[in-house]
């Protein structure tokens, strides 16, 4: 796509009906949680979209983000709007390399000052820069120098929406969110292990129709997409509610797609729009796959207990302290109780002198 | 940390480490304390038997006292049973207890479950509003037995909120019924809740009493 080709002539020239496109800006409208009437300002908006600059930064991260939004089945409306954002810099996907891309990256941030989106995937570390460095840059020093002058921050995935996997317990390289280190500038975290493809071109969608960020929730995602947890989208619910849970990955309740809480899902504290959107062209979700949901859309999904402990178990070390506090009741009870003998037994002295 | 792996862990682990120190401490305190020596020939001697007589016997009110007790006695049932329900069948509320106690058993549905447990939050409504309006009952009570109600009303009502979601995200609502349930397990040996203890060992005991006494249990 042309820098001066807006969205509708880029996507006209790519097959896509009119139709198919307002489908689609039908489908993003509904996803954005706007009224009926609000898809036509869509379409318009979206039709005549100058394509916005995105440089794509990757710290701590392991690609699988990268790959969830580019590996999709067949091409769709929502990948071919990706695509036609101006990506202008992303070192996983970008065909230039070394200096030429570290060129490419200043070159969008000077001429479109203000206004690029900046995408982060991935964590930054902050107790030592040299942990993780791109050209010869830190991490922390290159999301510094990009959201200086950015129009909004995109915190896709996890790590970088709160740390992630890098930041789980012992945390070795002292990885930290975006939303720790930059303060004065609109963050979207689009969390998730990865997040789900139409999600971020729904943000992205939304910065096209109407210049603003989206409704957020106190995560800091946006609301539409993060809005309602798993478990009360889930279709196994009615399972749950008349007690019929699988009790192994392979037993009655398991074949018969039984509730899996007693299996560790985290889908009641989970707020994603898995259950609904779903992956894969909208195949199927974890669930429905036949495994609890892990909670990766929430903050410290790593360290919030085992993957496959019910939520409602403890979490806490052994039985030893309870029995040693039994221990010390019992010798409580028994000093206590001696003590009063004693001065029963006085008290009846007394009583017969 | 967040508030709901405050209430898993540390608030967990806090309040049944107070809660099995005082429970032992009441329960071994009361079995040691010094009784009065066997100075008459028993009745009769049949301990185990008057101990079941006892504990049966006053499962259920005398027959002369039957209708002016009517309510407690119905009302009184009613909770034990649909507490007890709500408690031990709930299915997470049974992945609770295995993670405690390391075994498990069968659960009843939810809606059976929300059906008790809104019949156990009624009735110790009731039972409340009856406490702090009826003048005897009134007269007889002490902030033990409101403070006691409430540590058991509140993991009632939140239960109920977590369930249905009402009021809070699911994730807040579970936490603040795990603390509620904790506050109950700090208070639980202190308090008239130690009556769940000690009914059925202080039922043993004055039947075997009056059985070597020859009095009727």
């Amino acid at each position: 796509m042309r820098k001066d080709q807006n969205l509708g002539d880029y996507l006209r020239l790519q097959g896509v009906s009119r139709r198919g496109f307002l489908k689609f800006c039908s489908a993003t409208a509904s996803l954005m949680a706007l009224p009926p009437s609000a898809v036509a300002q869509v379409a318009e908006a979206l039709a005549t979209a100058r394509r916005p600059s995105v440089i794509w930064l990757s710290f701590q991260e392991c690609t699988g983000c990268t790959e969830s939004l580019t590996r999709s089945h067949a091409p769709t409306v929502e990948s071919l709007i990706f695509d036609a954002i101006s990506l202008d810099y992303h070192h996983t996907l970008q065909a230039a390399a070394g200096h030429g891309a570290e060129a490419a990256r200043e070159a969008a941030m000077e001429e479109n000052s203000g206004e690029y989106i900046l995408v982060v995937d991935g964590s930054i570390p902050i107790d030592n820069p040299a942990y993780s460095t791109i050209a010869g840059i830190s991490n922390l020093d290159m999301l510094k120098e990009a959201a200086e002058h950015c129009f909004a921050i995109v915190a896709v995935g996890t790590c970088a929406a709160f740390g992630g996997l890098p930041g789980a317990q012992p945390n070795p390289t002292g990885a930290v969110a975006v939303g720790d280190i930059i303060k004065d500038k609109p963050i979207i975290n689009v969390s998730g292990c990865p997040p789900i493809p139409v999600v971020i071109t729904g943000v992205l969608a939304h910065f096209l129709t109407f210049g603003t960020i989206p409704e957020l929730d106190a995560l800091g995602r946006p609301v539409a997409f993060f809005g309602q947890n798993i478990h009360d989208r889930c279709y196994r619910r009615p399972f749950y509610e008349r007690g019929e849970f699988a009790e192994t990955f392979d037993d009655e309740g398991a074949r018969k797609g039984w509730c899996l809480y007693k299996l560790g899902c985290k889908g009641p504290t989970t707020y994603n729009a898995c259950a609904t959107l779903k992956w894969n062209q909208g195949t199927g979700f974890p669930i429905q796959a036949g495994h609890g949901c892990i909670g990766c859309s929430e903050p410290r999904f790593w360290d919030y207990g085992g993957f496959y402990e019910p939520i409602s178990a403890g979490k806490w070390g052994s039985r030893e302290a309870l029995l040693g506090a039994a221990a010390a009741g019992a010798a409580v009870g028994i000093g206590s109780a001696l003590a009063a003998r004693s001065r029963k037994k006085k008290a009846m002295a007394e009583e017969e002198v | 940390m967040s508030l709901l792996e405050f209430a898993r862990g540390p608030a967990l682990e806090w309040s049944l480490i107070i809660f099995c120190f005082g429970l032992l401490w009441r329960i071994i305190g009361a079995m040691f304390l010094l009784r009065k020596g066997d100075i008459s020939k028993p009745r009769r001697n049949k301990p185990i038997r008057d101990g079941w007589t006892g504990i049966i016997s006053r499962s259920a009110p005398a027959e002369a006292f039957e209708a002016s007790i009517r309510f407690q006695h119905i009302t009184g049932y009613a909770w034990h049973i649909a507490l007890f329900v709500s408690v031990l069948f709930f299915a997470p509320h049974i992945e609770f207890f295995e993670s405690v106690l390391g075994f498990s058993w069968p659960n009843l549905p939810n809606t059976a479950i929300l059906f008790t447990a809104a019949v156990a939050t009624g009735v110790l409504l009731a039972l409340l509003i009856r406490r702090a309006t009826h003048p005897v009952q009134r007269l007889i009570s002490n902030a033990d037995d409101y403070i006691s109600i409430f540590v058991v009303l509140v993991p009632l009502i939140t239960g109920i909120a977590a369930f249905a979601h009402i009021g809070a995200r699911y994730e807040t609502l579970l936490a603040v019924h795990l603390l509620s349930v904790e506050l109950m397990f700090v208070w639980f040996p202190f308090g008239k809740l130690m009556h769940s203890a000690m009914t059925f060992p202080a039922r043993w005991e004055a039947g075997t009493q009056f059985g070597r006494r020859g009095v009727k249990a």
